[in-house]
């Protein structure tokens, strides 16, 4: 069989940093191609080298077998490459027939707008995905997967031969990868070629064929991913063995540090939520998106306060009504999204580390550089952060440098609870073993740790207790022991387990 | 590149000016016209200073003309109405704090968007101006003028007050908790907020911070002539702006310095002395100005298109 697509020794530098240095990679029609690596290997580079956004600065890029020379994203759009993007890039005032037909009709500027055709072909791509979207609702009122879906779809409707999926699961709920799953072998079986990149090794068992790794911008091996395992895959990712995937918990749990009694907030449609943690404890929050988990975080962090029901912080009762308390009453909240709430890009790490501090660490607000840059040192050690020094911005940090620099803000407040939410989403597997390793240490020292993950095998490998949340109440709370990931599944998905995976 | 490369730039750009003066004419140094010119910038400079806070934390506040010739008249009426020196100043600080606090009120705590809350407060002053004084010239007692001192005495008491505001303020937005409270909420207010900053309060205070320092703009300017006009303020929310963009605030918010501000306040400021000394006709100056203010927001386009790929 001919292959779709054929790159061949693909070289790329970035000033002194070299990207991509001699990456081949191919494509058959009806292949679904997985794209491993940890963050920074070059996939994203790659990826921008196939939509034509990047040009390569060596080798030979064959679409369809003619040799193609630059290539430039309206050229590789016509050749029928299509990129559907973690973040969808749709035009949130504008309904969805509006978006798609703005995709898929190159139109001058005085041509008319067939609304009825246009709504006709939006409906007929809808259905072929399967997306219950209506043509007519505005893309603003559509949740991050239905945008997706709406994405696939003008990718589908410009008759695309090639579709690159960058993280697509990052934010959908189950039932929404089963969704996405069925359209990806839907376009497989068309003879579509599918370019998968995924942080989640058992979405790339479930779906792909074969698998390319990359690692320090070169291909370190394209095998079928049945001759592979999943810890084969990480070494071959990270380079070296991974031991224990998950750090073991240690030690016996202590008094009780939250004590929550029928908490509620009807404004984020939180309710009769009853939950202890204690101190040397991981309780993973489980559920599917939206059932109410970084919810009960903001309400635990006084950003959306509490309406009904009890707050116990060492037995005492208390009220938060915004984070300045939270944070004086010991409660750490590491947010979901790093790059925008986690850390300042644009600050040093030392002043982003002291964000959380200032009443305390600066008495009389005058500033004290000097501690302050001692404090990020140690921080910088005893997190293994990869950075500079203390003066290096947020923004010059990989992804789970980054959290970890979040992490570090918050134990600076010397925190009884930590809530952390989604801590390793989009952070690669190295740093993600890392990251587990200073959320176990902390809770052996004696934080309490309240953990919000949608990565299912990061909350049962992590956890001492699950909680698992849908539609705004805690429906149930599993052991240890007991808690594999068909019973958290069912329990999030509200069955007796025949839909979970 | 350079954390200070506007900065660098525009000092530069200024000291070329400077020496071509020196060099082509350099009767421009003349000791008392010189000080003289300086002096009448100093309203400006002190108002920019605030227009700066304004920018760092993400907002803008257009109404500043009609708060400094608001402040400016209600200090000429005081001190008119034979009530000393020191009641005007501080009735015109008062006005501009509370005419701050009202753009603050309906900007962080209402959550009204800067610009229609300021370009609403800016028409109503002025407009109250208007009914008030009917466009008449305020004649002030004799008093007033250089603080009653000699007019050396006066400039230099406006001059070294406008410039340690400058260097306090330069200081406390680096040293104190409150300047990096500013920047952070400039950069993203929910992140602020997330770690514990109250972006609300830190954008009332810089507004009211702004108000009280148009009040003692207008102090600074009423007592260099012994008339005020009730529009003396106009244009001066765009002369500060230019001047805060040239010197290299982001007008998105989070980044720049006080002394950038006043490198460009400086070179807009001299562009028309200058084309005198060189015998050029005046006619330029604005142009002139709107090549420099274009040439930095270009330079700022291309930093942060590098700064993207």
């Amino acid at each position: 069989m001919k292959a779709l697509l054929q790159l061949t020794d693909i070289r790329k530098s970035f000033g002194a940093v070299r990207a991509l240095k001699g990456v081949s990679f191919e494509l058959f029609p009806g292949e679904v191609h997985a794209l491993l690596g940890e963050n920074g290997a070059g996939k994203s580079t790659l990826i921008k080298v196939i939509t034509g956004a990047h040009l390569p600065d060596g080798g030979t890029l064959v679409v369809a077998g003619e040799e193609v020379s630059n290539l430039s994203p309206s050229k590789a759009r016509e050749l029928g490459i299509a990129c559907i993007y973690q973040q969808p890039a749709l035009f949130p005032d504008l309904t969805v027939a509006e978006n798609i037909g703005l995709r898929l009709k190159k139109t001058g500027v005085l041509h008319r707008v067939r609304w009825a055709s246009q709504r006709t072909q939006a409906v007929e791509l809808l259905h072929r995905i399967g997306a219950e979207i209506s043509p007519d609702s505005e893309v603003r009122s559509l949740s991050m997967p239905e945008q997706q879906l709406v994405e696939i779809a003008c990718a589908l409707g410009s008759g695309a031969r090639i579709v690159i999926m960058d993280e697509p699961t990052a934010s959908l709920t189950q039932k929404e990868q089963h969704l996405l799953f069925k359209v990806v072998r839907d376009l497989r079986a068309s003879g579509v070629g599918v370019v998968y990149i995924s942080h989640r090794l058992e979405e790339i068992f479930a779906l792909a064929d074969r698998v390319t790794v990359l690692r320090d911008g070169e291909s370190v091996g394209t095998n079928a991913v049945e001759s592979l395992t999943e810890a084969q895959m990480i070494k071959l990712m990270v380079g070296r063995e991974v031991s224990s995937i998950y750090p073991p918990s240690e030690g016996e749990p202590r008094e009780v540090v939250l004590s929550l009694k029928n908490l509620g907030c009807a404004a984020s449609g939180v309710t009769g939520v009853t939950l202890d943690v204690r101190a040397g404890e991981i309780v993973g929050m489980a559920g599917l998106v939206g059932a109410g988990r970084t919810e009960l975080a903001r309400i635990l962090f006084g950003i959306t306060p509490a309406d009904s029901g009890e707050i116990y912080l060492n037995g005492e009762r208390i009220s938060i009504s915004n984070p300045r308390e939270a944070i004086a009453r010991g409660i750490a909240y590491v947010p979901e999204d790093r790059r925008r709430h986690g850390v300042i890009l644009e600050m040093p790490i030392a002043h982003n580390m002291t964000m959380a501090i200032h009443p305390k660490f600066f008495p009389g607000s005058i500033l004290r550089f000097k501690a302050e840059s001692l404090l990020a040192r140690d921080f910088i050690r005893d997190l293994g952060i990869k950075a500079y020094g203390p003066e290096a911005p947020g923004g010059s940090l990989s992804g789970g440098n980054q959290q970890k620099v979040s992490v570090a803000r918050w134990l600076a407040t010397k925190p009884k609870l930590l809530i952390l939410d989604e801590p390793t989403q989009g952070v690669d597997v190295g740093a993600k073993s890392e990251i587990h390793k200073i959320i176990r240490g902390l809770a052996k020292e004696g934080l309490a740790v309240l953990m919000i993950s949608s990565d299912l095998p990061e909350v049962l490998g992590m956890s001492d207790r699950v909680a698992v949340m849908r539609v705004g109440k805690l429906v149930e709370l599993i052991s240890k022991e007991n808690a594999d990931a068909h019973t958290v599944m069912a329990a999030a998905l509200g069955t007796n387990g025949k839909d979970a995976a | 590149m350079n954390k200070y490369f506007r900065e660098l730039t525009v000092a530069a750009a200024l000291g070329l000016l400077m020496l071509g003066l020196a060099i082509l004419a350099p009767h421009f140094f003349q000791f008392q016209p010189f000080i003289s010119r300086l002096t009448s910038q100093m309203p400006a400079l002190v108002a920019a200073i605030g227009i700066a806070l304004i920018i760092i934390s993400r907002q803008i506040d257009i109404s500043i003309g009609s708060q400094f010739s608001m402040c400016a008249i209600i200090a000429g009426v005081t001190a008119a109405s034979g009530l000393p020196l020191g009641v005007a100043i501080f009735a015109a600080l008062g006005a501009g704090a509370m005419m701050g606090a009202l753009n603050g009120v309906l900007v962080a705590y209402l959550g009204l968007p800067s610009i229609v809350v300021t370009l609403a407060t800016m028409v109503t002053w002025q407009e109250a101006l208007r009914l008030w004084q009917q466009g008449r010239l305020l004649n002030l007692p004799k008093g007033i003028q250089w603080f009653g001192l000699s007019q050396p005495a006066g400039q230099t008491i406006v001059i070294s007050l406008a410039f340690i505001l400058l260097i306090g303020a330069a200081w406390a937005m680096k040293n104190l908790a409150a300047g990096r409270f500013i920047y952070a909420t400039g950069t993203d207010a929910e992140a602020a907020r997330l770690a514990g900053i109250d972006p609300k309060r830190t954008t009332f205070g810089v507004f009211v911070l702004m108000g009280i320092l148009a009040g003692l703009a207008a102090v600074f300017n009423l007592v260099q002539s012994p008339q005020v006009q009730p529009n003396c303020g106009d244009g001066l929310e765009l002369k500060t702006i230019a001047a805060a963009v040239v010197g290299g605030v982001a007008i998105s918010g989070g980044r720049g310095t006080l002394w950038g501000v006043l490198l460009g306040m400086l070179l807009l400021a001299n562009v028309n002395p200058a084309l005198t000394h060189f015998h050029q006709p005046p006619y330029w100056e604005k142009a002139i100005q709107g090549l420099v203010i274009l040439l930095a927001v270009v330079a700022d386009g291309i930093r942060s298109r590098k700064a993207r790929l």
